[in-house]
């Protein structure tokens, strides 16, 4: 064959494997409107639900009176906690080990809780009849403030947990207290700051935001009365968990349901929760014996399903005078709205927030975290983060900055002299991980030098001398940050969801023509997993990734997985892939051996072959084995060719990053223009360097929504401030800034192919560097901590408060 | 609500018909009535652009417009920008080719408000482009790729605009 007698080179090119920009084959579809999300969805006598919901942030509901919704043609029924109560369904619980009403049992607890689900036979008259159900509500006091919901007279929100002292995360002490969490060394921290040389003390509050993907929450239930199988479609980051959380609550047994995650629009975390809808579609659609459609509106979405951060952390930092770390103590109060349905590992009530020491070489911290109820919607999910790495990577961030103006030192050098350095790896931090890899001082050295560091406080420095000269009302701010994540939960020892380890799968088949479908426990969100899972595979058997279907999401055909989020589908399925793909290998070395008459050890792999070792024009393609595996019977081999594998990370993995954004403010208007945003990063071993680059755009445009404008605001009577897109910040194509990227690659010494996941590295990374770049530009003038969001108004108010308008 | 009108639309070259309500909005029409399900749902307050559709030569928010006010209109969807034969049209083709999509909910409507910002505009600058894109947002690409893909496309239907004449 033609193809024989090319060199490896090409034939490897050709495999369009790991390293390769391959086009991405999904984009085939997406591009001429061909996609398959929940919405398009459309089934025969299919009816649609839709909710009414609390105008009240705590209320008690006296009545609901359906009678004149009902009435309205189309109306089929309105479905109440009262209806559910007797399934055993009004109530479900969280992914956090708490419980959350699906429907208003007695009382409301947010504004826009769901109260009623009216089934009507399409949209329209489902929006008629949720207008016609008549509610009476009692109001009740309001707290939306986590320190005052603290008080001794505070109100009382969870009624239903009266007197119970001890929670799902230990002991709690107060009605509106959930857990606290404590990690470290308390005594020893806290001995190191009494005795240090300077300690740096600071509230850091990182605000309440939304994931907010472009596609809403939402699922088509469909009860086959006949075979007594639920098909639930819907927009789940992990299908195979919500399968087994369907049937333990709702007693269906697990093979009669069968999740489908068809086409994605997005995640961001705000699709790993169940919500009220997804329950209250089955729910209608058992009763109903028609298939059911619950599609949330942007208002519903940002009302109601999963906020995220709302972390208030105090923070003291202790170095000695040379600008050395000696502790890091952290106090974090954490405001999870009336019911804990933050979506963490059970055993990490705060996520991963104690990877709060950051790049840096701490000594001895302690971290404690009070969660606490408040009146205003549930969530807390990681917004393209890994459980919380967010709040942790912005907490230190901005703690070094502070401890550099206490110190009177650049924040570059003072990370500099702090970074856990390269030959400490693997390195055990302070408050108990075991980061895998890293070569901070490289990324950071190659980061600043990119932007011209120097030359870049030499200008700001000009620049502060001419606007204290009168020649200029436009500041310079020069934002640093070296992040490090934690992604890919994660080792099954001490990371599950409702008890289910958090390991994840592939499972490969390889056809007899030699082209092969692989199906994973992941399921993509844009993030192009049929792109880059099939450049594995090609890159490990030698079938060109052309040549290799890859499906997720349908749980009655993917193996078993834990889902799609905390950038974990690259570092725990990337490493399942790799794993089954090696069993295949070692399989098709043993046909090869047998059709080639040598033994098994004589043979090697050659990018998509087996050659007999130091006779090269002796070999068999992967073409030629996959087809003997079908037809051949070879003494001691089952036919076929075909391999499952289920990956138990041995530990996480830890991308960082170096990201520095230049930004130019206007002191009289607060308007802000980013001249340069730069990101390094580096995570490990790069599977599609287009798509590694994608992510890293729209991860720095969501970390640039957060610190810039966006956030989930309520007043002081519990009202939601931002339910719509024209209060809730999503920059547009004209506000959002150019991104340089760059990268350097040091592998997981652990995973099989040394990827350590990207997709959250840039949330994490540039919320500190546009954040710290709006303080550099006021540190000469006495700023030490402003919260974000820096909109425009804030940033205004921060040079009122300097005195720069006078 | 029993009081159905008859509209009459012209869907990608293809003349339809149907009965709606008076309030039946034309992104319900076009997803629900006709099945074109290109154009999306992102907002419902005309801020999101995932329902962009091209009427009588004008890029709309199909979430803020009656199927009554659109009857007898002209309207292009996403799936009417591919070419005859069933390939990518060229925006199309340079969204994959320069990575300008990824979970591509807002992809039908970056792709036909992009359709329309060429004809109005054939010779874009960067800054023109993210101008006139600025009616849809994305929450997956940051832009930046969007744009590159945008001006690629102008690039080459400039080409073949010239290649013709």
């Amino acid at each position: 064959m033609k193809d024989e007698v090319q060199s490896p080179e090409d034939r490897s090119a050709k495999l369009k494997g790991m390293g390769c920009s391959r086009k991405r084959v999904e984009d085939v579809r997406f591009t001429q409107g061909r996609g398959n999300y929940v919405d398009d969805i459309k089934l025969d006598g299919m009816l649609v639900g839709d909710f009414v919901r609390s105008p009240y942030a705590h209320a008690r509901v006296a009545s609901i009176n359906a009678e004149a919704a009902l009435a309205i043609p189309g109306v089929l029924a309105v479905i109440t906690a009262k209806d559910l109560e007797p399934l055993g369904l009004h109530w479900m619980p969280t992914l956090a080990g708490d419980k959350q009403m699906v429907l208003a049992d007695g009382k409301v607890l947010f504004q826009g809780q769901e109260v009623a689900f009216v089934v009507a036979k399409d949209r329209y008259a489902a929006a008629d009849g949720v207008a016609a159900v008549e509610v009476d509500y009692e109001e009740l006091p309001v707290v939306t403030d986590p320190f005052k919901a603290m008080e001794p007279d505070a109100p009382v929100l969870r009624e239903d947990l009266a007197g119970k002292t001890e929670g799902a995360h230990g002991p709690r002490r107060h009605h509106n207290h959930i857990f606290t969490w404590e990690v470290g060394d308390k005594d020893a921290t806290e001995k190191v700051l009494a005795e240090a040389d300077v300690v740096a003390d600071e509230m850091v509050y990182y605000h309440r935001t939304h994931p907010m993907p472009l596609e809403t929450c939402g699922a088509v239930a469909s009860m086959d009365k006949v075979t007594g199988k639920l098909t639930l479609w819907g927009t789940f980051q992990a299908p195979h968990a919500v399968r087994t959380v369907a049937s333990l609550i709702s007693g269906i047994a697990e093979h009669n349901i069968r999740v489908i995650s068809p086409d994605i629009g997005g995640g961001f975390g705000n699709k790993v929760g169940v919500y009220p809808g997804y329950i209250c579609a089955i729910v209608a659609s058992i009763v109903t014996g028609k298939p059911v459609k619950w599609v949330e509106s942007r208002m519903d979405n940002l009302m109601s399903t999963a906020f995220a951060r709302d972390y208030w952390m105090h923070g003291k930092i202790s170095a000695t005078k040379e600008g050395k770390i000696t502790g890091l103590w952290c106090h974090t109060t954490a405001d999870h709205g009336g019911f804990d349905a933050c979506a963490d590992p059970t055993k990490f009530p705060a996520g991963f927030m104690n990877i709060c020491t950051g790049s840096y070489d701490i000594p001895v911290a302690f971290l404690s975290v009070d969660g606490v109820y408040t009146n205003k919607a549930p969530g807390g999910v990681a917004y393209r983060c890994s459980f919380r790495v967010t709040e942790a990577a912005y907490f230190i961030e901005r703690m070094i900055e502070v401890l550099a103006i206490k110190l009177g030192m650049d924040a570059a050098e003072l990370r500099r002299i702090n970074f856990i350095r390269k030959d400490q790896f693997p390195y055990q931090s302070a408050l108990g991980w075991e980061y895998d890899s890293g070569d901070y001082h490289t990324a950071w050295d190659k980061a600043l030098k990119a932007v011209d560091y120097d030359g870049l406080r030499a200008e700001q420095a000009q620049r502060i001398e001419d606007f204290k000269a009168g020649k200029t009302r436009k500041l310079l701010g020069i934002g640093l940050t070296h992040f490090t994540e934690i992604v890919g939960a994660g080792p099954v020892k001490n990371c599950d969801i409702l008890g289910l380890g958090m390991f994840d799968s592939c499972e490969i088949r390889i056809h007899p023509t030699g082209s092969a479908i692989a199906r994973l426990g992941t399921i993509s969100q844009g993030q192009g997993h049929a792109t880059t899972f099939a450049q594995i595979i090609a890159s490990e058997i030698g079938i060109p990734a052309d040549d290799i279907t890859l499906e997720e999401g349908d749980t009655d055909t993917a193996p078993y997985g834990l889902g799609t989020y905390g950038s974990r589908s690259t570092p725990v399925a990337g490493a399942a892939t790799a794993m089954a793909a090696r069993k295949i290998r070692a399989k098709a070395q043993m046909i090869a051996a047998y059709l080639l008459e040598v033994h098994d050890d004589d043979v090697e792999f050659e990018v998509d072959r087996f050659v007999v070792k130091g006779a090269p024009e002796r070999f068999k393609t992967m073409k030629e084995i996959a087809f003997a595996s079908y037809n051949q019977a070879i003494p001691g081999v089952e036919p076929g060719l075909e391999a499952v594998s289920y990956y138990d990370p041995p530990n996480m993995t830890y991308p960082f990053g170096a990201y520095i954004c230049v930004m130019e403010i206007d002191v009289d208007t607060g308007e802000h223009k980013v001249r340069t945003f730069y990101a390094l990063d580096d995570c490990g071993t790069r599977i599609n360097p287009m798509i590694i680059e994608g992510q890293v755009h729209g991860g720095a445009t969501e970390g640039y929504a957060i610190a810039m404008g966006q956030e989930i605001a309520y007043d002081d009577m519990g009202n939601h401030k931002t339910a719509t897109l024209m209060d809730f910040f999503v920059p547009t194509a004209w506000e959002t800034p150019h991104y340089t990227t760059d990268h350097t690659v040091t592998p997981s010494p652990h995973h099989p192919i040394g990827a350590k996941g990207v997709g959250e590295s840039p949330n994490v990374g540039s919320v500190p560097a546009f954040s710290n770049a709006v303080h550099d530009a006021f540190r000469a003038f006495g700023l030490v901590q402003s919260h974000m969001p820096h909109d425009q108004w804030r940033i205004w108010r921060i040079a009122e408060n300097l005195g720069l308008h006078s | 609500m029993s009081n159905k009108m008859h509209v009459k639309l012209t869907v990608n070259g293809e003349e339809v018909e149907g009965l709606a309500e008076p309030r039946t909005l034309l992104i319900h029409f076009l997803r629900e009535n006709l099945k074109i399900t290109g154009p999306h749902i992102g907002c419902e307050t005309s801020h999101c652009g995932a329902c962009t559709v091209d009427l009588n030569g004008k890029s709309v928010k199909s979430c803020t417009v009656f199927v009554a006010q659109a009857n007898g209109s002209d309207i292009t969807t996403v799936e009417g920008l591919v070419n005859a034969d069933g390939s990518l049209g060229v925006i199309q083709e340079m969204f994959r080719e320069h990575h300008g999509l990824q979970c591509g909910f807002c992809t039908p409507g970056m792709i036909t408000r992009a359709h329309r910002l060429l004809q109005e505009n054939p010779n874009p600058t960067e800054e023109e482009v993210r101008f006139g894109m600025a009616g849809n947002l994305c929450r997956c690409t940051g832009y930046q790729n969007i744009v590159k893909a945008i001006l690629a496309s102008a690039a080459q239907l400039n080409a073949v605009k010239e290649a013709a004449e």
